[in-house]
Parts: structure tokens; sequence; C-alpha cells
């Protein structure tokens, strides 16, 4: 079954991007606060030294050095849809983090001040009075995290949620078992940068038989210039466990290009699910495309274990350039993977994301649901893999691309994969292309509605299969945030 | 209610005037209907009254007058128009991918309830005022949960026009060629749920074609409008002798 409709393609009514330069990135503040960063630069010294700043064992370095060395002999990858300046990997610091703070956070008493009034300010509260009720938040700031809410009240349960950097130190037998063997070191070109440097991240184990009563989330802020931020999470669901996680990010509104290149794997034994929700804010660029986060993730989930299931659900609206592919694994029998996308772009950004299924086991099947919508000069590209290995007996997929396009100057392309090893798979593809224009919003504002509301009806229209994934307060910020977005680019 | 005073009006940035000072009063009550052939202006008119931004007025006004207050509607956004009472049922009802007809005329509702002071509805009680609107239209329920005119026949997204406009319950209508696209059960279902709406502090104007239906709408005053002007005005036997002698001996 494909269907493939082209709305009002060509309709010249369409009213030409009006930008409003009210479309203000209210994340864009700078905290000022001492640092410790590490010389510009990246060589063995420098992962030695922040494996040493971090205390790692010596197998956590020989690892990173082993990835480092296979970094140097990859090329940074070409094949994207999309054109940006060249990074300098040598200009980079990568290492920067709050003074004084290699002892790692203890308590959320002993957290500096600024650290605690910026996360508030982002609306992410970290003191034991303010914190947020069922959800458990891991706070990163630039190469560090800085501090987990509720972490006795999940200990209870024998949930770990831990910083990365914590988690090397206190458990190191799940870490050795489980890092890297969802995305390898070698598994692409950022992946291996990220291997070598990364600086923290989020740990997570839920332990067999648990539900975790709190949804877990993790905050990553950017804020030192002439850095990047290069973090990894690992989250773990033994057999029968259940765990929502949830994901946020922003950074200082600048004119240079930051790199964020992060790894999130995911693990899920028999019975187990994961249900992962990220809103990616990050800092865009201006209107003529000046600065904005340079944004390469690689993140996949393994269903190991049989009737298990994984679930990504994105909002994608930040960031001058995305390159992500949030992927599951059908190893185990009968499990699941699903993926629902929403990517934003406006002004001068670029988006090439999607996803890959792979499946092996049996009776495995995925959803893929991704909506694209471009507005004023941006580009915005889903690209996906569906394959079916030869072992995978009566697979499933289905999958709806489907791209929004907001005035005349932006584009919206499909690149999808299908790979199919064996003659027992189901396979369906929808895929739409519509446009905003003119006659629509005067349509719905003559009955009633304002420009705000009107723009929101529709977005919420054709993202609904997506909102209605994402945590009840996740999904409403959701909706701002791409409200606020849109402003101005239509009518 | 409404007075249409010597508007003219061209396609925003072109050279043609479409509309060459078109002189209208309707009182409360009072069903008008206007006829004309093709390209004579009706709905340049209809679209105006709404506020399509397609349009420029380059002279004249239109006064609405809502509690003892005269406003040119021209200075108010198509949104507050619709606020205040005015509603258009499109010619060509707009498709909105993904979004639900029942959630869409709720926002609206509750929009038009915001303005004029009246409590907003739930969903639940929506729902239930809905229904009952709907079964004034012959409609089948499955409707509202639809997306808005997705996949909807000709006909459908007809009835859809007058659903809104029962919800929306506004002080004066203008219908642009209802009529076009329905078979007779149609129309008879279409022009059913029109009288009902039919009140005394109610005005509606209809725009059509053809006489036929004005056999189910009954207008108190025919206006003939060739070339952007009206150019004659009577009660509702101009209908017929315009469906029996067409528009030709009205050209001078």
């Amino acid at each position: 079954m494909s269907k493939i409709t082209e709305e009002n393609l060509s309709n010249e009514d369409t009213i030409a991007a009006n930008k409003l330069s009210s479309r203000e990135y209210k994340y864009g503040f700078y905290t000022d606060i001492e640092t410790d960063s590490i010389p510009a630069g990246l060589n063995e010294d420098i992962i030695k030294m922040i494996s040493e700043k971090k205390k790692e064992p010596s197998w956590m370095l020989e690892w990173r050095l082993k990835a480092y060395r296979h970094w140097t002999t990859l090329k940074e990858p070409k094949w994207p849809n999309f054109k940006y300046g060249p990074i300098d990997y040598q200009a980079l610091s990568y290492y920067s983090a709050p003074k004084n703070f290699e002892e790692g956070p203890k308590s959320m008493d002993e957290v500096d001040p600024e650290l605690i009034k910026t996360f508030d300010r982002l609306g992410i509260p970290l003191s034991e009075q303010k914190r947020l009720t069922g959800v458990a938040v891991d706070a990163v700031f630039d190469s560090v995290s800085v501090g987990t809410t509720h972490q006795s009240e999940l200990e209870k349960v024998g949930i770990i949620f831990c910083s990365m950097t914590e988690a090397i130190q206190n458990h190191p037998e799940l870490v050795k078992k489980y890092m890297g063997s969802v995305v390898p070191y070698s598994d692409n070109y950022f992946a291996a940068l990220n291997s070598a440097v990364f600086s923290d991240g989020s740990f997570c184990y839920i332990p067999k038989g648990v539900r975790s009563p709190l949804e877990l989330s993790t905050y990553f802020r950017i804020n030192a210039s002439g850095s990047g931020q290069f973090e990894r999470t690992l989250i773990v669901a033994e057999e029968s466990s259940f765990v929502s996680y949830l994901e946020g990010c922003t950074a200082p509104t600048r004119d240079e290009n930051q790199l964020h290149a992060a790894v999130v794997e995911i693990v899920t034994l028999d019975n187990a699910e994961v249900k992962y929700s990220t809103v990616q804010n990050w800092y865009a660029g201006n209107e003529q495309g000046v600065g904005g986060i340079y944004n390469f993730v690689t993140k996949r989930g393994k269903c190991a274990g049989k009737n298990s299931k994984i679930s990504w659900t994105q909002v994608e609206a930040g960031s001058a350039i995305t390159w992500k592919y949030p992927s599951v694994i059908l190893q185990g029998d009968g499990s699941t993977g699903e993926f629902y996308s929403v990517a934003l772009t406006n002004n001068r950004m670029e988006a090439d994301t999607g996803t890959k299924m792979i499946h092996i086991g049996k009776n495995t099947s995925s959803t893929i649901i991704s909506k694209g919508i471009s507005a004023d000069e941006s580009n915005n590209t889903y690209r996906g893999l569906v394959k079916i290995m030869p072992s995978a007996e009566n697979a499933r997929n289905y999958s709806q691309c489907d791209s929004m396009l907001v005035g005349n100057k932006c584009s919206a392309n499909t690149f999808p994969y299908i790979e199919v090893n064996n003659s027992s798979a189901t396979m369906e593809h929808e895929a739409s292309t519509s446009k905003i224009n003119a006659d629509q919003m005067f349509y719905i504002m003559s009955r009633g509605l304002d420009m705000e509301g009107a723009i929101s009806l529709i977005i919420n229209g054709f993202c609904k299969e997506v909102f209605k994934e994402l945590p009840m307060e996740f999904s409403v910020e959701a909706v701002k945030l791409l409200e606020m977005k849109l402003e101005g680019s239509v009518g | 209610m409404i007075e249409i005073k010597n508007i003219h009006a061209k396609v925003a940035g072109g050279d043609t005037e479409i509309l060459k000072g078109i002189n209208l009063t309707i009182n409360p009550g009072e069903v008008h209907a206007i006829m004309g052939p093709n390209g004579s202006g009706k709905s340049t008119l209809s679209k105006i009254i709404a506020g399509h931004p397609e349009y420029e007025v380059t002279e004249g006004e239109i006064l609405y007058e809502s509690n003892f207050k005269k406003t040119n509607i021209l200075d108010l956004e198509p949104e507050e128009r619709a606020r205040e009472g005015i509603f258009l049922a499109f010619q060509y009802p707009v498709e909105i991918p993904g979004v639900n007809t029942s959630v869409f005329l709720r926002a609206a509702f509750n929009e038009i309830c915001k303005h004029q002071g009246a409590e907003e509805m739930d969903t639940l009680d929506f729902d239930e005022y809905i229904r009952s609107k709907m079964k004034l239209l012959e409609m089948d329920e499955k409707f509202i949960t639809r997306p808005v005119n997705e996949d909807f026949s000709g006909g459908e997204k007809k009835r859809n026009e007058i659903l809104q406009m029962a919800v929306l319950n506004p002080r004066f209508a203008v219908l642009d060629e209802t009529d076009s696209g329905l078979d007779i059960d149609s129309m008879r279902i279409v022009s059913d749920g029109v009288n009902k709406l039919k009140a005394k502090g109610n005005a509606q104007l209809v725009i059509t074609h053809y006489q036929r239906l004005l056999n189910y709408i009954v207008p108190d005053f025919v206006h003939i409008l060739i070339d952007g002007k009206i150019v004659k005005s009577e009660g509702k036997e101009l209908a017929l002798a315009v469906e029996e002698k067409g528009y030709d001996w009205l050209i001078k």
C-alpha cells in the first residue's frame, strides 16, 4: 500500500515567508562561572587528561584510546543532505567543567548556587524543595553532570540512576558489559570521536521486574564557548522492567558553531520496555544561518530479549545541523521497535534525520512515523532504513513519512531505504507532502481563530500521531516550541 | 444590521477593478439573495465581507451594527469579524489534514464565546451540542471525527459548512454558492438546515447562480450583480424572471 499525494505544491498564492524578529530563543543566555577547561586540541595526551580528570580505571582509558586510534583512520561522512563549514577538531576544547568539579557532585546542597540558578532558569529545578515531582533529573552542564535528583527514592526499588562518571567508578561490571555493545566505537565517525573523548552523560539500570516509579530524564546544557559536548547515555532494562526516559537540551546564543556529538545506547532484555523521548532545542543559529549547534548524534537500542520493546519519540526543533537516526535492532523474537519523530527546521537550519529498523528475530515489528516541517529557507530530510534479515520470519513494518512546507523557499526530502531478505515480511509505506497555504489560514481564521491559533491547529493536526506518544508535560512544551518557531513564517 | 456602502475592490496588487460601487443594506430577520453571471463579482463580495487578504478595498465601507454600535468591519481582522458574528460558508471549503472536525469547531466556538463574554464549553458538553446540530442537518455521526473536509465529497463539504454555521450561530451569514455541487436531496437538507437557523435577530445573504436554491431558501430581496454593480433589486419574483429570461435583458 503506497499513497503519495502532492497538494498545492505549485500553489503560488502561498504568502511569502514574512519573518518576525520576535522569534527569540529564550534559552540563549550564558552563565558566567569559573571553569576548568583543558587546552584545545585532540591527541592521546588529551584523552589521557580527560580520563585522569574523571579518575577512570585503566580499562576505560584503553577503550578510549582504541576508539581514538580508530577515529584517526576515518573520514567525516559526506553523504548527508546538507552543507556545513569545516569542523576543526584541533581547535576545540574537549573538557570544560565548573571549577573544582573533579570530585564530582555529591549532594545537591554542595552544588554551586549559580548552577542551580541556571537550571532553575531553564525550568529544571534541582533543589530538594523545588525539584519536579514524578521526574528524576540528571543535569549535565558542559562536560559534567552537576547533580541527579531523586536518587535515594530510586535506590529503594533497585534502580541505578547516576552520571556516567559515577557508573564507571561504582558499577564497572555493568558498564564494561554494555557500553559499546549497541554502538561499538567503530560504528561511525562521530561515535568513534565520542567514544574517545566522552566526558559524562547518564547511566540508568532497571533491575528485573521493576517498573520505574518515576520518569527519568537528562537535561543537557552547553555553556562554555570554544568547546563541544560529548556525552554518552546508557540505559539497561533487565527482564520485564519498564522505564520512560526524557531528554532535553539547550545552549547559549553564539555566533560560533559548537559541536555536539553524543551516543545513546539502550538494551532491553526479555519482556522489557524502554520509552525514550527527546525535545531537542539546541541553539539553531540566527536568520542568516550564523551560529548554532552542529548536532551529530548516534542513538541506538537493541531489543536483545524476546518480546521486548524500544520506542523513540523525538521533537527536533533546534541545531543548525541535525544528523541523527535513532534506531532499533530487533534481535529478540517478537520484539517491537518504534520511531515517532517531528523535525522542524526554520531560518537556515538543516536536518537529515530518520531511523533504522533492523529486523533479526522472528515476528518482530516496527513502526515509523516521521513528520517533517520546513519553513523559511531551511532544508529538511528524512532518511530511513528498514532491513529484514533472512532470519526474521513474519516481520512487519509500517512507515509513514509526511512533509509539510511553510513558504516557498524551503525544501523537504524523503529517502526511505527498504531491504527485504525474507519473503514472509509485510511492509507498508505511506508518504505525503503538503503545504500550509493562505487559503487554509484564511479558512481557519474566518471561523474565529487568530493566526497563532490557526498555526497551532494545523501543526497539532499534522503531528498528532507523534505528540500523543510524548509524556503529557513534554507534549505541551513541544507544541509551544513549534508554534514559537513557526510564528511569522506563515501569513 | 449591515450596510455595504459604495464598495470598490480589486485583487491585491492588481489593476482591474472587480467591484465598482456596491450598495446594500440588510436588516435583522431578512434574507437577501445575490444572483449574477460568472465573473460578475459575487464571490469577491463574499470574500471581502469575511476579510480575505487576497482582495483590496479601494473605496467604501461596510458598517456592521452590533450592540447599538456601528463598526466598519474593513478595519477588523478576519478572526475579529468572525468573533463579532459574521460567517462565510465557502464556495470551496478548504481541507485541513489531520485536524479533527470537532476539535476545530470547538476551538472556533470557544474563541467566539471568549470574545462575547460567554462561558467556554468543555469537550463533553460540546460533543452533545455538536451532535444536536448534526441531527438537524441529518449528518452521519462519524463526520465529526474525520479531519476537516479531508476526503469529503462535494456534498459533504457543503454540509460541513452549514454544520459550522449551525454550531457558531452567526448573526450575519453569507452563503457563497452553497448549492453548487449538491444533488437535489442534499440541497433540500442543506436548505432545511439554513431555514431552521433563521431567526429574528439574524440575517442571511445567499449568493447563487441559479434560481433553484431560492425555491428552498426563500429570499425577501433579490439583487442582480453584473460587472461589479447591482443593477436591479426586487422581491423574490426577480429570481424567477432571471430563470426565465437570463441576464441579458438586465444589461443596459
